[in-house]
């Protein structure tokens, strides 16, 4: 391995669990003390519990076991995270900042309307942003993740189709290169997928999809198309697709994940969208936060407009920002309040940060970094399509699998032992050993070309010794881990030793 | 801009490269009458760092929140000290900026957090197992409807009319789309009226504590699901389950609830929780994800990956158990920090306390004539009959410098002269005191 590349194992042992670290009678932390009378719990409860299992540890060891826990974990602060698909880019700390102003995290939900006028000024604010840069007509804050969001849109479409007495509508077309949730939150809606191929340049097959609407068009609720599609392409013919879609009575919803490519550059709703996500925790700089908190705003047309979620957050004709809870026609509530309010305060600092002059920036970085990367591992690792990509390319390592029996997943593995997170593999399904390498507008070109270099090196490995890239990684706290064995020895809680 | 790092070099450098002249280029495969004018849209103007602050802080301003009122509003969110442990744990940019664990090498933090949380929260719901968390506590108990229709094939989700009623909604929404129907169950004196035994209910869902703060008769539930051959849902507050018999040990096989109150600012709503646990038996039905022990491929080290995978909406697309995939890790991580924090004593502590300034509010209103309307027992939270319209009195209770409690006339219009209060460990006697004396100044007694 190149020196300047080579990682130190971790060499510590095998973290315990914070419940074996318990002693009774720890305390971790100075709560209020009580300054009412006694009461008789059982009396006042009927029945109570006989034994708690919970750790006792002094504050310290608390923060001690976290701390060290964070040394074994790998966050966009700690290195590239390249992760396709996922928009892994800088969560600025101005961003933390104001989330954490007590005016907002210490609202209940359930108060008075009349006492939080500025936290409903910040939604309208994110809303009125995100509909100017996505080109919808209204945006709602309440889908709490990209799923949710989805699933929202879809359920918007049932409500539409109910509305026009065309219920019986129960196909959605979701192409075979989509992500996993859209057949999924399509099934939560009680719909049947149908899938639309992909054709031999990358684009959604206009003519496959001509065949499928001539012969089920009036069964068709509408499509979910990822644009750019998830193998980082621009759908050149959109315009037409959504054409096609709309002259049968379909609607189409744009799957936002790739908003990044586009961001201050073209518009989902001019391009003949009918409804969108966006995932605020991947375009819009919210942290992932290790697998959530996501935030899935949506924007919609005209016509969507009146099922939207309940309540709308709007402004009157005075310009005050206020709620309107009358809506007839509102498919209800798809989350309990008003969505992940404190990472709605993220994103509009994070869009004022960009505002009118710079938010373009967003997607021609991203857009500029994806393809010099693209460019750079060409010879090594060639795209799936070769055409300019968006924001994200999509390689395959099909050669090195045949040649060498080395997989994607190995060449990622070894990543990890250079220092990089490794990028998406195996997906879209339909490019063969895929690595999906996505590079976000916040990373510099010396960590690019440092990170193409490693790349370069490892597909050398491959050839030579690819037993390196089998039993990678070796320098983490563990190697790689059984997944087989967790299936079948199922072991998902601790429990105290009797 | 400090967030995007090239320089004119730099651009100038990739784009030749890439044998272009212009970042425009790039977007050449965008046609021409889709693309926007750089600097067109009509967007608010840049602003500094320290501007944005200003400006966010002069909105935060605007609102009043419970460090300048004194909360007794409760429903469901609750106002609960959070340790700075909590924050600062959470805080740190491994975990804060960490993908999903997809690569379980580099990310052995997270995966054995969850492992840690999945193992708290099974304790306290007395469930064999819980997940790696869901949405919120609305939509985790969606789900658990869902996948007790996947169980039995029923397709009538018997709920409570004292399930919060946002919650109601919630799950109004996610039924209808997906095509099955509700049934609100009727209450009497603040509990549950079991229905007559059916074949048709997949499920039966009940709150312990419920919206009112009063405990069910789980026993009597369970029962009720056995004859009916109907699944058992229980939507807890985990702060109770700390004194409470679980649900768990009344046989639930699923129990779900709102982690907010485990170390999750109160946000207006958001980010909260969903709290998710159940019987063994129905692992591989339930949605969202589940971290599992294992051990090295090539080695004896132990180490935790996200496991039975193949429920997930990556894997299984439309033949998924549920189309989830972010969830809230970083509140889960929250709620893990809170518990090792508090401790089995804290956790104790924090409920009794609520439950002790309840007991104190409960006879200080009932010496001014305000009593609880419902006689069953509670936790911390209770209905108290003020004799006239309470939504006024919550307005006005707020030049008082209160958050008096939710006036209960906007869900159950039969309740419009009953304020929801609570009482959490933030309350102490002087506040209650204060409080009663205002509310009864208020209400004029």
């Amino acid at each position: 391995m190149n020196q300047e590349f080579a990682g130190i194992k971790k060499r510590v042992p095998s973290p315990k669990l914070v419940f074996e670290k318990s002693s009774p009678g720890r305390v971790g932390c100075n709560l209020p003390s009580i300054t009412t009378p006694e009461v008789d719990l059982n009396q006042e409860l009927g029945e109570t519990r006989s034994e708690l299992h919970l750790p006792e540890l002094s504050e310290l060891e608390v923060v001690r076991h976290f701390t060290n826990l964070s040394h074994i974990n790998y966050g966009i602060e700690t290195g590239f995270y390249p992760l396709g698909s996922c928009t892994m880019k800088y969560n600025p700390k101005i961003n933390e900042r104001v989330a954490g102003l007590s005016g907002f995290t210490q609202l209940h939900p359930m108060q008075p309307v009349s006492t939080y006028p500025g936290a409903i000024e910040v939604m309208v604010q994110v809303q009125e942003f995100l509909a100017e840069l996505t080109g919808f007509d209204a945006i709602s804050l309440q889908p709490v993740a990209g799923a949710h969001g989805e699933m929202t849109c879809l359920m918007l479409m049932k409500a539409y189709h109910a509305a026009k007495g065309q219920g019986s509508r129960r196909i959605i077309l979701v192409p075979d290169s989509a992500h996993g949730t859209n057949p999924a939150s399509a099934a939560r809606c009680g719909y049947e997928v149908k899938a639309v191929p992909t054709d031999a340049n990358g684009n959604s097959d206009v003519a496959a999809l001509k065949g499928i609407l001539d012969g089920l068009g009036s069964e068709i609720a509408g499509l979910m198309l990822t644009n750019p599609s998830t193998l980082g392409l621009f759908e050149t013919q959109i315009e037409e697709i959504c054409q096609l879609i709309h002259n049968i009575g379909g609607l189409v919803f744009c799957d936002g994940a790739n908003m990044n490519a586009m961001v201050g550059t073209t518009r989902p709703g001019d391009h003949g969208f009918d409804c969108m996500h966006l995932n605020l925790h991947k375009t819009f700089s919210t942290p992932h936060g290790g697998g959530g908190p996501g935030c899935g705003a949506i924007g919609v047309k005209q016509e969507l407009v009146p099922f939207l979620p309940s309540p709308i957050v709007c402004r009157n004709s005075n310009g005050m920002a206020q709620l309107d809870f009358e809506r007839p026609e509102s498919i209800g509530r798809v989350s309990p309040y008003f969505g992940q309010f404190l990472m709605e305060v993220r994103a509009l600092a994070y869009l004022l940060s960009y505002g009118k002059e710079h938010i373009h920036l967003i997607s021609e970085c991203a857009v500029l970094n994806a393809n010099y990367v693209q460019e750079k591992l060409k010879k090594v690792l060639p795209p799936a399509f070769d055409r300019p990509c968006t924001h994200e390319c999509v390689l395959t390592a099909e050669k090195y699998k045949k040649e060498f029996g080395v997989r994607a997943l190995d060449i990622s593995k070894r990543l990890i032992d250079y220092g990089f997170h490794p990028p998406t593999n195996y997906f879209p399904l339909i490019v063969p050993e895929a690595m999906m390498i996505e590079p976000t507008e916040t990373e510099c070109k010396e960590t690019l070309d440092k990170f193409c270099e490693a790349l370069i090196l490892i597909c050398e490995e491959a050839s030579v010794q690819p037993d390196l890239l089998h039993q990678a990684p070796t320098s983490q706290i563990v190697g790689r881990l059984d997944e087989t064995l967790a299936v079948k020895q199922l072991n998902v809680r601790w429990k105290p030793s009797t | 801009m400090p967030y995007t790092p090239h320089t004119e070099y730099d651009r100038t450098a990739m784009l030749s490269e890439l044998n272009l002249s212009s970042t425009d280029e790039l977007f050449r495969e965008i046609p021409e009458n889709l693309r926007v004018q750089k600097g067109s849209l009509s967007l608010p103007n840049a602003l500094s760092e320290y501007e944005i602050e200003k400006h966010l802080f002069r909105l935060s301003r605007l609102n009043r929140s419970s460090f300048d009122l004194i909360s007794f509003l409760g429903a469901g969110m609750y106002d609960r000290y959070i340790p700075s442990t909590v924050s600062a744990m959470i805080s740190r940019g491994e975990f804060l900026t960490a993908y999903t664990p997809y690569q379980p090498e580099a990310s052995q933090g997270s995966l054995q957090t969850i492992y840690e949380f999945q193992t708290m929260i099974a304790e306290l719901f007395g469930t064999d197992l819980a997940n790696a968390s869901m949405y919120d506590g609305a939509t985790s108990m969606a789900e658990a409807a869902i996948v007790a229709h996947g169980i039995n094939g029923r397709n009538t989700i018997a709920v409570s009319d004292l399930i919060h009623p946002h919650h109601r909604q919630v799950l109004n929404t996610y039924c209808w789309a997906i095509g099955l129907k509700t049934e609100v169950v009727p209450s009497v004196n603040g509990v549950c009226k079991l229905p007559e035994v059916g074949d048709q209910f997949a499920c039966i869902v009940v709150g312990h504590p419920n919206f009112l703060g009063n405990l069910e008769d789980l026993s009597a539930v369970r029962e009720w699901c056995n004859a009916s051959g109907s699944q058992m849902i229980v939507s807890t507050d985990p702060i109770a389950c700390a004194l409470l018999k679980p649900p768990g040990e009344f046989g639930a096989d699923f129990v779900v609830g709102e982690g907010q109150c485990l170390g999750v600012a109160m946000g207006l709503g958001g980010p909260a929780v969903g709290l998710f646990g159940c019987k063994q038996e129905h692992i591989r039905r339930i949605p969202g994800r589940i971290v599992g022990k294992t051990k090295e491929v090539h080695g004896d080290q132990e180490g935790y990956v996200m496991t039975l995978r193949t429920r997930e909406q990556d894997i299984r697309r439309e033949k998924a158990t549920s189309n989830i995939c972010t969830n809230e890790a970083l509140m889960a991580l929250a709620n893990t920090v809170y518990l090792c924090a508090v401790g089995k004593n804290g956790i104790k502590q924090v409920a009794e306390a609520s439950l002790r300034n309840s007991r104190y509010l409960q006879s200080k209103l009932e010496a001014i004539g305000m009593k609880k309307v419902d006689s069953s027992r509670y936790f911390c939270e209770f209905a108290v009959d003020l004799g006239k319209n309470a939504a006024p009195i919550v307005d006005r209770m707020l030049e008082r410098g209160f958050l008096a409690g939710l006036a209960l006339g906007e869900y159950y219009p039969a309740r419009e002269n009953q304020l929801l209060v609570a009482t959490t460990e933030k309350r102490n006697k002087e506040e209650i005191d204060q409080y009663v004396s205002e509310l009864a100044a208020e209400v004029g007694r």
